[in-house]
């Protein structure tokens, strides 16, 4: 294995570049099984949440199908779903070499992101208002955890991206950001995917 | 070896620890930590037989005793077991493979680091205001009940160190993945780097649910939330499934290394390749597999209902048939081989009758009805000893004496080792195997003492003397270790005579390169088809040239440092508060750990931001130094 | 050295022989010496379980000993070079099928007992409330005592469980703070005692065992529920059914309080009203208490369910119950001299139930609305 270069000229950029190093491809599967663990990690959120959805201690503290508000959820839905859309524009743009349309969709995505999680905010701030906080009940607890699980990751995912557009400003594009931009994509794509499970779950279960 | 020739200064020494990202170093930090609390687990082993020798014992008073067996059993599985696990995962996975190290380099060391820091974390409850009291399982209604911080010691601290492991197992399954040599197919690596395999996969898909499980238990004890208070709906039970969703494959993740480091001694010491390799391998991923559909037989008796007790019986029943696969396969490895009984051979053969013992006792409990009356008795303390002890550590202790030529090029003392395996395997059995009738006999587990008259006290008395024996076998490994590394007697290429994996074919010392050029690997048993073809000279699979390699860092020290912090900010987070739970809301208010949760969180941030903002392109080799190391190995042979 | 030790393993196996043989352990306690039709049952799985395993045992270590002893090196010489083998489909398939086999047998009686143990549909009548034909005890366990309610007769008592012989029991189970686990070890397996629910089970009682074991059986908790986990015992009396029914007869019959005999135990009663009465009750109702039901605390026959029953004891335990039982609910609660004590210990060890007070035939006449009690 000769000296590797990161700086592949425009004409030899590879069409997969995430993968066109072995850090690339270490990064790669290495996320990927990172995805598994969190899977496993919101399995059991997802289980913790089922089993306490009903639980409160009397009949005067409200239940899901008092609180939620599907307009809102909805929104947040579409909110995250496009970001996710963006961030594959991002990637698109990544494995055509074209770095500034790259950075202008990972902001895109970061933006809608940042909506999200305000709306999500803005929503527990009202219900903490309706009495129905962490600390109350069962159901409450789970619910927070669950929520607030996916929402920190959210967080993370708003400041890593962040941190990306930050640095690839100074570095431009190369096999070696390519790597990380795109585990942060796929990264993303998972916080979406947990989010339809808590759209289906949490607000559509427990409106009907 | 010209840098490591020189005699460096203790703090220069110490540094390159810390800052490490070399497996081999790695490997050497997790068998120094773990040995040392192996030790410490094995002190609160003798304080437990000591109070339990006679009736009416008052050596140890009930919640000490509790305290002693919580950290018990704590220490052995996560702080000891898994550690000198990952410390041989780590001295042969790569070397096995033929890569020049693992896939993520940088978060090995934060995995030891998060490991050794954690696992200081929970024993320095003994030091501020008592250990964990509700056994190492610490079920919820039990552990909310428990006054004062020992528990909060107990879910933080298991949560960093399991943080750590988590990010080892997917360093590992990544590293087997991609890094394997040129001719290393999937069904050429060797037993220890498939076990290893299927273990890492049980580790990511295990450790999450213990992480929400710990996380529920930490939000309940230190920041006011209701998942197992009753009264606020919540329910104790979820706790027990998540403990064991990710207990039971626990089991499996200790084992299955060890059955690795077994199928390694067997084959080298009958100098025979591994019968039925095929049938081993897709028994090892049957178990891992299996290991997740039986959590629930550890809760017979909790009332899930005859549906799901019959279920989950015929699972448990179902893993004794790919571990039988196992033992036969063994044990036609051997026949008509030419053994040698080196001490990790006779760890291995010692193993093979006290695992299907321990293996027996497990179906049998499987059998639900009957395990309504083994459950939580002495009887499942004998049949775990038997698989833990009988398979996990006789395997740590073969591999201790098999690799540690490996990994610091010398040999333990073979007499003495002898003597460590006669004392230990006597004692063991001496321990253990009386336990299974006090449990039928009616002797409940975790209790601190019995009543004289009931017909316990004989064989008691001889359980602590088998203990004492073992005892005194790990005194005599401890001072065969200390002789080994005093005398430092080096030895070269191939110690064992008999290697026939492709960890074997490197110069001892291992360069820290591990490999001048990556082999090319021919078949199974790499290096012994080349010792057979090519009189022991792996062949190359790339030119000799410069090759990449990682930097040092204490950026994963800072990270796990950072947690470490955040850690007593959030056990003393609840103290005193009027919300908190009654374990805790009667004990002095402390406005300072608020700051410390957030100084020690920002600590960890702050470390992973620069992480991610500097560049860290690691170093290149020369072709030149590489040349010269050869050169000097080549005149040291002659 | 290798022979050595093999030989040393077989001598210890004829050791384990001879004392599987000598030891069952004891009557009243061991699991070994079942004394009921559930007990029974496990006791035959566990028998069946063990023969099955015992041959696997037997042969892997005579298949491995062969193995061992005709490949020694020493035997066969440093230079010998063993022929490599694959594997063989053949002993591949044998070796898998076989365990297979030994399961599906040992599969059966387990699921059919599973089920069988499990069927507490007895409890219940047909309109799903509680069955007043059978013999039903809800038991509360707390830290670190056990309250047995007999909702059928409406009795309450605490640490000592009485039944009756040779036909169910069947028990209701939930812990009162803290996870613990039901259990005694001559009747049958434990059930745990969850604080998120109800658990049901039954057990049996043979006449003869009970008799063998002077009708006195042990009982255990089973989960670590805190300092005094060893500690929580209790006793089980096994009376014959009229027997039985003439003890809950008479228990029913107490309605007041047992009225003290000498003046120490009157000066006693009145220490105990003003300062013990707030968690102990001295007649045999009202479940849920905080403290254990003393009204027949002089017919029994342990002291915090461990300590022999004589004064002396008592008067230790009152003084100081935390060097008895680490962790207790009752250590400093109350305030007395040690004479105090003395009289309160008097009074106590008069509260007996008086034999044949109470009246067998108006126990089973109860009116309708009394059996929707208690029936979850």
């Amino acid at each position: 294995m000769a000296h590797m270069e990161y700086n592949v000229p425009s004409e030899r950029w590879p069409v997969h570049p995430e993968t066109a190093t072995l850090e690339g491809k270490n990064k790669f599967v290495g996320f990927w099984i990172f995805l598994a663990g969190e899977t496993a990690l919101f399995a059991s959120l997802f289980a913790t949440y089922l089993a306490l959805k009903d639980s409160v201690p009397g009949d005067d503290h409200l239940l899901a199908a008092e609180l939620f508000a599907l307009p809102l959820a909805f929104v947040m839905t579409m909110f995250l779903l496009t970001s996710s859309l963006t961030s594959v524009y991002a990637v698109y743009h990544m494995r055509n070499n074209n770095f500034k349309q790259m950075q202008l969709w990972l902001a895109v995505t970061v933006l809608l992101g940042l909506g999200f999680l305000s709306l999500e905010i803005y929503e527990f701030v009202e219900y903490v208002h309706l009495g129905h906080t962490f600390r109350t009940s069962a159901f409450g607890s789970a619910f927070y955890f669950l929520l607030g699980t996916h929402g920190f990751h959210v967080a993370i995912g708003l400041v890593w991206i962040t941190g990306l557009i930050l640095r690839n400003a100074k570095r431009g594009l190369s096999v070696y950001t390519a790597a990380k931009v795109n585990t942060a994509a796929l990264y993303w794509h998972f916080i979406d995917v947990v989010w339809v499970f808590i759209f289906t779950i949490v607000y559509l279960l427990g409106v009907m | 070896m010209a840098t490591t020739a020189k005699k460096k200064g203790f703090g220069s020494v110490i540094w390159e620890y810390m800052t490490t990202v070399d497996h081999k170093k790695i490997a050497i930090l997790y068998l120094i930590a773990g040995g040392f609390f192996f030790v410490l687990g094995g002190i609160e082993a003798m304080l437990i037989r000591i109070q339990l020798a006679v009736p009416n014992n008052d050596f140890l008073s009930g919640g000490l005793f509790n305290e002693v067996i919580t950290m018990h059993g704590t220490t052995m599985i996560f702080l000891a077991a898994m550690p000198l696990l990952f410390a041989f995962m780590n001295a042969t996975v790569p070397l096995q493979i033929g890569a020049r190290d693992v896939a993520f380099p940088f978060l090995n060391s934060l995995g030891v680091w998060l490991f050794i820091l954690g696992g200081i974390f929970i024993n320095l409850s003994w030091f501020l205001g008592g250990a964990p009291d509700a056994g190492w399982t610490s079920y919820a209604s039990l552990s909310i009940d428990s006054p004062g911080h020992g528990i909060d010691f107990y879910a933080v601290g298991l949560q960093i160190t399991g943080a750590g492991t988590l990010i080892s197992g997917i360093n590992f399954v990544t590293t087997i993945i991609n890094m394997r040599a040129p001719g290393m197919t999937y069904m050429r690596m060797p037993l220890m780097t498939w076990t290893t395999l299927v273990a890492s996969v049980l580790i990511v898909f295990a450790f999450p649910p213990l992480t929400i499980g710990l996380f529920l238990l930490i939000f309940d004890r230190m920041f006011g939330s209701s998942f197992f208070l009753v009264e606020t709906g919540g329910n104790t039970i979820i706790w027990e499934h998540l403990f064991w969703i990710f207990g039971h494959p626990e089991v499996y993740i200790l084992i299955l290394p060890a059955f690795g480091i077994f199928s390694e001694v067997f084959s080298t010491f009958s100098r025979k390749r591994l019968f039925g390799y095929s049938a081993m391998v897709f028994s090892t991923v049957l178990i891992g597999f299996f290991g997740f559909m039986v959590w629930a037989h550890h809760m017979f008796t909790v009332g899930l209902g005859p549906t799901a007790n019959a279920i989950f019986a015929l699972a448990t029943m179902a893993i004794a048939v790919p571990t039988g696969v196992k033992i036969f396969n063994w044990i036609l490895t051997i026949w008509g081989g030419s053994i040698e009984f080196t001490t990790p051979m006779l760890y291995g053969l010692a193993f093979i009758p006290t695992f299907v013992m321990g293996g027996v006792t497990g179906v049998m409990q499987g059998a639900a009805p009957a395990d309504y009356q083994y459950h939580d008795s002495y009887f499942i303390v004998a049949h775990f000893h038997y698989v833990i002890v009988g398979g996990v550590v006789f395997g740590l202790l073969a591999g201790l004496h098999y690799y540690w030529p490996l990994m610091f090029s010398t040999m333990l003392s073979e007499k003495l080792g002898k003597i460590t395996f006669v004392l230990f395997v006597a004692g063991f059995h001496i321990t253990f195997l009386i336990q299974h009738f006090l449990g039928l006999w009616g002797m409940p587990r975790r209790v601190f003492t019995y009543l004289d008259g009931q017909g316990y006290n004989t064989a008691n008395m001889i359980s602590t003397i088998g203990a004492v024996m073992m005892a005194i076998a790990v005194v005599v490994l401890v001072i065969n270790i200390i002789i080994t590394v005093a005398k430092n007697k080096q030895v070269g290429r191939d110690p064992w005579g008999d290697g026939r994996s492709l960890e074997w074919s490197l110069p001892l010392p291992v360069p820290y390169y591990n490999f001048a050029q990556i082999p090319l690997v021919r078949g199974m048993d790499a290096f012994w088809i080349e010792k057979e073809a090519n009189d022991g000279k792996m062949m190359p699979a790339e030119s000799l040239d410069d090759f990449h390699m990682p930097n040092n860092s204490i950026l994963p020290f800072i990270m796990s440092l950072g947690l470490f912090i955040a850690g007593f900010g959030a056990l003393y987070f609840a103290s005193g508060k009027e919300w908190a739970i009654s374990a805790v809301s009667d004990m002095p208010q402390h406005p300072w750990a608020l700051w410390l949760l957030i100084i020690g969180l920002a600590i960890t941030a702050g470390a992973m931001i620069t992480r991610s903002l500097k560049d860290d392109l690691g170093y290149y080799v020369t072709k030149e130094e590489v040349l010269r190391d050869l050169e000097e190995e080549e005149r040291g042979a002659k | 050295m290798k022979n050595r030790w093999m030989s040393a393993k077989w001598i210890g196996l004829i050791v384990f022989l001879a004392a599987f043989a000598s030891g069952c352990g004891k009557n009243h306690l061991s699991t070994l010496r079942p004394a009921g039709e559930v007990g029974q049952e496990q006791f035959y799985l566990m028998v069946f379980s063990i023969a099955i395993m015992l041959l696997v045992v037997v042969s892997v270590i005579i298949l491995f000993s062969f193995a061992v002893l005709k490949s020694r090196r020493s035997k066969l010489g440093e230079d010998y070079k063993p022929k490599d083998v694959a594997g063989n489909h053949v002993y591949e398939v044998i070796w898998t099928s076989i365990p297979i086999l030994l399961i599906i047998i040992l599969a059966v009686p387990t699921v059919y007992l599973v089920f069988k143990q499990g069927d507490v549909r007895g409890m219940e009548n047909e309109d799903g409330g509680i069955n007043t034909e059978e013999t039903i005890v809800n038991v509360t366990a707390n830290q670190y005592w056990w309250e047995f309610e007999y909702p059928n007769e409406e009795v309450v008592t605490s640490q000592e469980l009485v039944v009756p012989t040779d036909r169910r029991v069947y028990f209701n189970l939930k812990g009162g703070d803290v996870k613990h686990s039901f259990w005694v070890p001559a009747a049958g397996g434990k059930l745990d005692t969850n604080v998120d629910g109800i658990n049901s089970f039954y057990l049996v009682f043979d006449d003869d065992s009970a008799e063998e074991s002077n009708r006195l059986f042990y009982g255990k908790c089973a989960e670590l529920c805190g300092p005094s986990h060893a500690l929580m015992d209790f006793k089980v009396k096994a009376l014959p059914e009229e027997e039985y029914d003439q003890w809950l007869a008479d228990m029913k019959a107490v309605e007041e309080p047992a009225q003290a005999s000498t003046d120490d135990a009157a000066e006693g009663q009145e220490i105990f009203n003003n300062s013990c009465i707030g968690c102990h009750a001295v007649t045999p109702q009202g479940a849920g208490a905080v403290g254990p039901n003393l009204a027949n605390f002089g017919d029994r026959d342990l002291i915090a369910g461990f300590l022999e029953h004589n004064e002396e004891n008592l008067v230790d335990w009152i003084k100081d119950p935390e060097s008895f039982k680490p962790g207790n609910k009752m250590t400093d609660q109350y305030d007395l001299s040690d004479e105090e004590i003395d009289k309160v210990a008097s009074y106590l060890m008069e509260l007996k139930v008086e034999e044949g007070s109470g009246d067998v035939e108006s126990l089973r006449e109860k009116p309708e609305e009394d059996s929707e009690e208690g029936g979850n």
